[in-house]
């Protein structure tokens, strides 16, 4: 079992009000408009530059299914310590439409400020005593002569309000437009030093300072989860993707497309999941480390190709990033209600694991251990993020390389098939820890037939019951030396009365929860990153005294609740606290029922 | 020298006179003919009765699921372009379930050859409509009577850019391994449509039947099997009941020209990266 790293640190601490000076340790800001209005480059800009200059950042993208209109929104934490959630508060407002405030008002502190394009009238409820500033966003923006880089304006305005020095923006428009031209550099700069010089000008004494940036000699890592998923796939060893491009799980495939040909891997985007999977499973079996990713819809699809892995006993990695379903569901929002699918799913029983990354570090470290747990267990790993891990964006310290190793499994060498010198090699020779090596094909001596079929040990059909008990027990034996508990990790008095579980993405904000909670009561935080096999010993341990689970999860039908009542016991003790609205938890989600 | 016993292995349990062994026969002699060892060679199939052919070839095998054999055959030569990949199967695996995966094969012109078993029937499950039954057919599952017209594989796979398009016959096993060793020596995708009576469950198109109706356009010295729209046209004519090579280009092949295209096949790489290499993947998040 590992400890997990305190993620929390930051979540009790207060803003306190200076008249028009807010003191802050840390920050939330938003920018939001509809879709196609450069809502998403604005917040890259800022999220990119404070990474730059030392801070760490925790960037939230709230989007929906059309290409222009809605209303898209992107929320950014600054702090100076390491942050993994985007926060339940919001201080600094930039709305490119009365839209924008409607929407993001309940979310506002008190101190708030709202720098709003004033090309439209702001209107904000009776009594609201958050404050507005009116910057001609779009009007300088023509006057310019691209009404686009308002939002190129709304940076600078932001970045006067955070008291932030300009050069550093100014130096992320350089490398950003670099192959664009000077022209577009310099309106762009230009832009941003409107924006600042309006804010300065007429909201002389508006100002949050955010606290002292941490000194890096290098920027931390700004990355996404799926891109974590990407170089840790890479890292891997990982040399073929094939998938079919679905939100949220694209940006794996548009990672590895950028960087796998250059390790002489093969991407191909298949027809339909079906193929992908399936494609996969090929490259797997010709001895390629390979892949397929996905959302719930390509999931689905890919159910009878998870039985053929199972029964050929072929390796293969699938990661499953969780959105809103079932059908089509909420494409654009997050949920964690594949758990179920990835462990139950497919016709008949086949040995499988079941990780759940819990931050994006881990979705890089995860995929490491998906590529081996795969190839030494010869069995289908699915990793099960979500769009909230999936597609927001973090500052983090750093890698550790030294946990990148790669560990093929049971593989016979050309030597010992030579050896043996046979026409055919028994492939799934029953072995007394259910694994049997692997030849691949091109291979002299080592012919076999990988079968759908229950099969002998070459790979010939069978239906007789001794040969077929025989080689499912075998399949079985296999996962007996894995242990899910290594995936698991606990922080907290060794036996509290009240533990707050979650699996996958819910760690940030049950972990700030847990810090709060932890003065007034017995608390633990329990997360769980493999929910099959569950790790119910290791889970067993840490409840065993507990008086109350919360069970916090992204589904409607609390799927791990029932996974730990079903494996641990404890039903009159667990209590499910779910979300299924689409929107991650905020951690008064969580303390709000903890405390009744 | 590989002999065609090395290219087998245990009996098959096929019906007798069931048009498939001749399919397997033709197959190992082809290997033989072009001089490939067993271990060199890959029989991707799908279920049914033809599915079990990747069982008894000799060579490596993937007996896979049904429809399937397309994609996994695609995953396994892009792995590893080295391995000579056959998929094969019956006509209810290509045409029928699988049918979306085999187009797909053919635009983007993977190279292996698809092997079909086409006898018009689903036989394992014991005679059942197939997509390739004639219209009229009677069989359990259309017992007045097909009301659906046939596919046409080998004019959907001009059209569809299939880059080696044959027909063969189980009655004919000398021309069979002429196009199966043409088949396999073309790079890119060559679909190879072959008439495997279904001597149990099909009782119009028998070996009579074909025997009576097949045009062997091999033998017609005036047919060009490079002229696309001139193949469209005679295999129209005779309503494709017709045997030999029917069209045929030279394109690149997909493992040639897709992204990471490389002279070392995927299963020799080295894994293991120097960690500079790691470090400036990890280090280009430092933006």
């Amino acid at each position: 079992m590992q400890f997990c790293l305190d993620t929390a640190g930051t979540y009790y601490l207060r803003n306190s009000i200076v008249r028009g000076v807010h003191m802050n340790k840390q920050l939330t800001w938003k920018v939001g408009g509809a879709q196609g209005e450069g809502i998403d480059s604005t917040g890259e800009i800022l999220a990119t530059t404070l990474n730059r200059i030392g801070y760490y950042i925790f960037a939230y993208r709230h989007f929906m299914s059309l290409i222009k209109g809605g209303h898209t929104n992107y929320k950014i934490r600054i702090s100076s310590e390491p942050v993994r959630y985007h926060g339940d508060d919001l201080q600094v407002l930039v709305a490119f439409d009365q839209l924008s405030i409607n929407e993001n008002l309940r979310e506002m502190n008190a101190d708030g400020v709202i720098i709003y394009d004033d090309k439209f009238q702001a209107e904000l409820p009776e009594g609201s005593a958050v404050r507005l500033c009116p910057v001609p966003l779009t009007g300088i923006a023509k006057e310019l002569g691209n009404v686009i880089i308002k939002n190129m304006v709304a940076a600078g305005a932001s970045c006067r309000l955070l008291n932030l020095e300009l050069q550093p923006f100014f130096e992320v428009v350089e490398e950003k437009f670099g192959s664009k031209g000077k022209d577009l550099i310099e309106r762009n700069i230009k832009a941003i030093q409107q924006g600042y010089d309006y804010m300065k000008e007429h909201f002389a004494d508006e100002m949050f300072q955010l606290p002292t940036a941490p000194q890096v000699d290098r920027p931390h890592l700004l990355m996404t989860g799926n891109e974590a998923v990407g170089l840790g796939a890479l890292l891997a060893g990982c040399r073929f993707l094939a998938a079919y491009p679905i939100t949220p799980a694209t940006e794996i495939l548009y990672w590895l497309l950028e960087n796998m040909p250059n390790y002489g891997g093969k991407i191909v985007q298949a027809e339909d999941e079906i193929a992908a999977c399936i494609m996969a499973i090929g490259a797997n079996y010709a001895g390629v480390r390979a892949m397929t990713s996905t959302s719930g819809p390509g999931f689905s699809l890919m159910m009878e190709a998870l039985g053929l892995a199972g029964i050929s006993e072929t390796p293969l990695v699938i990661v499953d990033v969780m959105r809103g379903g079932p059908s089509t569901g909420l494409p654009t929002k997050t949920e964690q209600s594949d758990i179920n699918q990835a462990t139950y799913g497919s016709h008949g029983e086949m040995p499988r694991i079941v990780l759940a990354p819990t931050t994006i570090e881990e979705c890089f470290y995860y995929m490491i251990d998906a590529f081996n747990l795969a190839e030494r267990y010869q069995c289908p790993v699915i990793v099960t993020s979500d769009l909230y891990l999936g597609m927001s964006k973090q500052s983090v310290d750093d890698l550790d390389m030294s946990r990148v190793v790669i560990d093929r499994g049971a593989v016979v060498t050309q030597e010992e098939l030579d050896q043996r010198g046979q026409k055919t090699y028994p492939r799934y020779a029953v072995t007394e820890s259910g694994i049997s090596p692997r030849p691949f094909p091109g291979m002299p001596h080592g012919r076999f037939c990988a079968l759908s079929n229950e099969h002998d040990d070459t790979g010939l059909e069978i239906e007789d019951t001794d040969g077929r008990v025989a080689q499912m027990d075998k399949r079985f034996r296999k996962l007996d030396t894995f242990n899910g508990g290594e995936h698991v990790s606990y922080k907290g008095p060794e036996q509290p009365d009240v533990v707050l579980v979650g699996f996958g993405s819910t760690t940030a904000q049950i972990a700030e929860a847990f810090a709060e909670l932890s003065s007034t009561y017995s608390i633990g935080h329990l997360q769980i990153g493999c929910v099959y096999p569950f790790p119910t010993e290791a889970v067993r341990k840490i409840l065993a005294h507990t008086k109350q689970i919360f069970v916090i999860e992204n589904n409607k039908t609390g799927q791990l609740a029932q996974m730990l009542q079903q494996n641990v016991g404890m039903v009159d003790k667990v209590e499910a606290i779910l979300k299924y609205n689409g929107n991650p938890f905020t951690v008064r989600d969580i303390t709000t029922t903890v405390r009744g | 020298m590989a002999k065609v016993i090395d290219f087998k292995y245990d009996k098959p349990t096929w019906c007798p006179g069931c048009g498939d062994y001749t399919v397997l026969a033709a197959m190992q002699q082809a290997c033989v003919g072009l001089g490939l060892e067993p271990e060199q060679v890959c029989c991707v199939s799908g279920i049914g009765c033809a599915g079990k052919i990747a069982q008894h070839f000799g060579g490596y095998g993937f007996h896979s699921l049904h429809g399937r054999s397309i994609p996994t055959a695609t995953g396994i030569k892009l792995a590893n372009q080295e391995l000579v990949v056959i998929a094969a199967g019956g006509d209810g695996d290509g045409y029928g379930i699988g049918l979306g995966h085999s187009l797909h094969a053919m635009r983007r012109n993977i190279d292996i050859t698809y092997i079909v078993m086409d006898n018009h029937i689903y036989g394992l499950t014991t005679g059942k409509l197939s997509p390739n039954s004639q219209k009229g057919f009677k069989t359990k599952t259309s017992p007045k009577g097909s009301a659906e017209d046939p596919i046409r594989p080998v004019e959907m796979a001009i059209v569809t850019g299939s880059s080696f398009v044959a027909q063969a016959f189980s009655g004919n096993v000398k021309q069979m391994v002429s196009i199966f060793e043409q088949g396999i020596k073309h790079k890119g995708f060559s679909l190879i449509n072959v008439f495997s009576p279904c001597v149990t469950f099909n009782k119009v198109n028998t070996y009579d039947w074909f025997k009576e109706h097949i045009v062997n356009m091999d033998e017609d010295e005036s047919f060009d099997p490079t002229n696309r729209m001139d193949a469209l046209r005679r295999v129209h004519e005779v309503e494709s009941v017709c045997t030999g090579v029917i069209y045929r280009e030279e394109r690149p092949a997909f493992h040639e020209t897709m992204l990471g295209a490389s002279e070392t096949a995927g299963v020799h790489l080295d894994l293991d990266l120097a960690e500079e290499e790691m470090q400036s993947l990890i280090d280009q998040f430092r933006r």
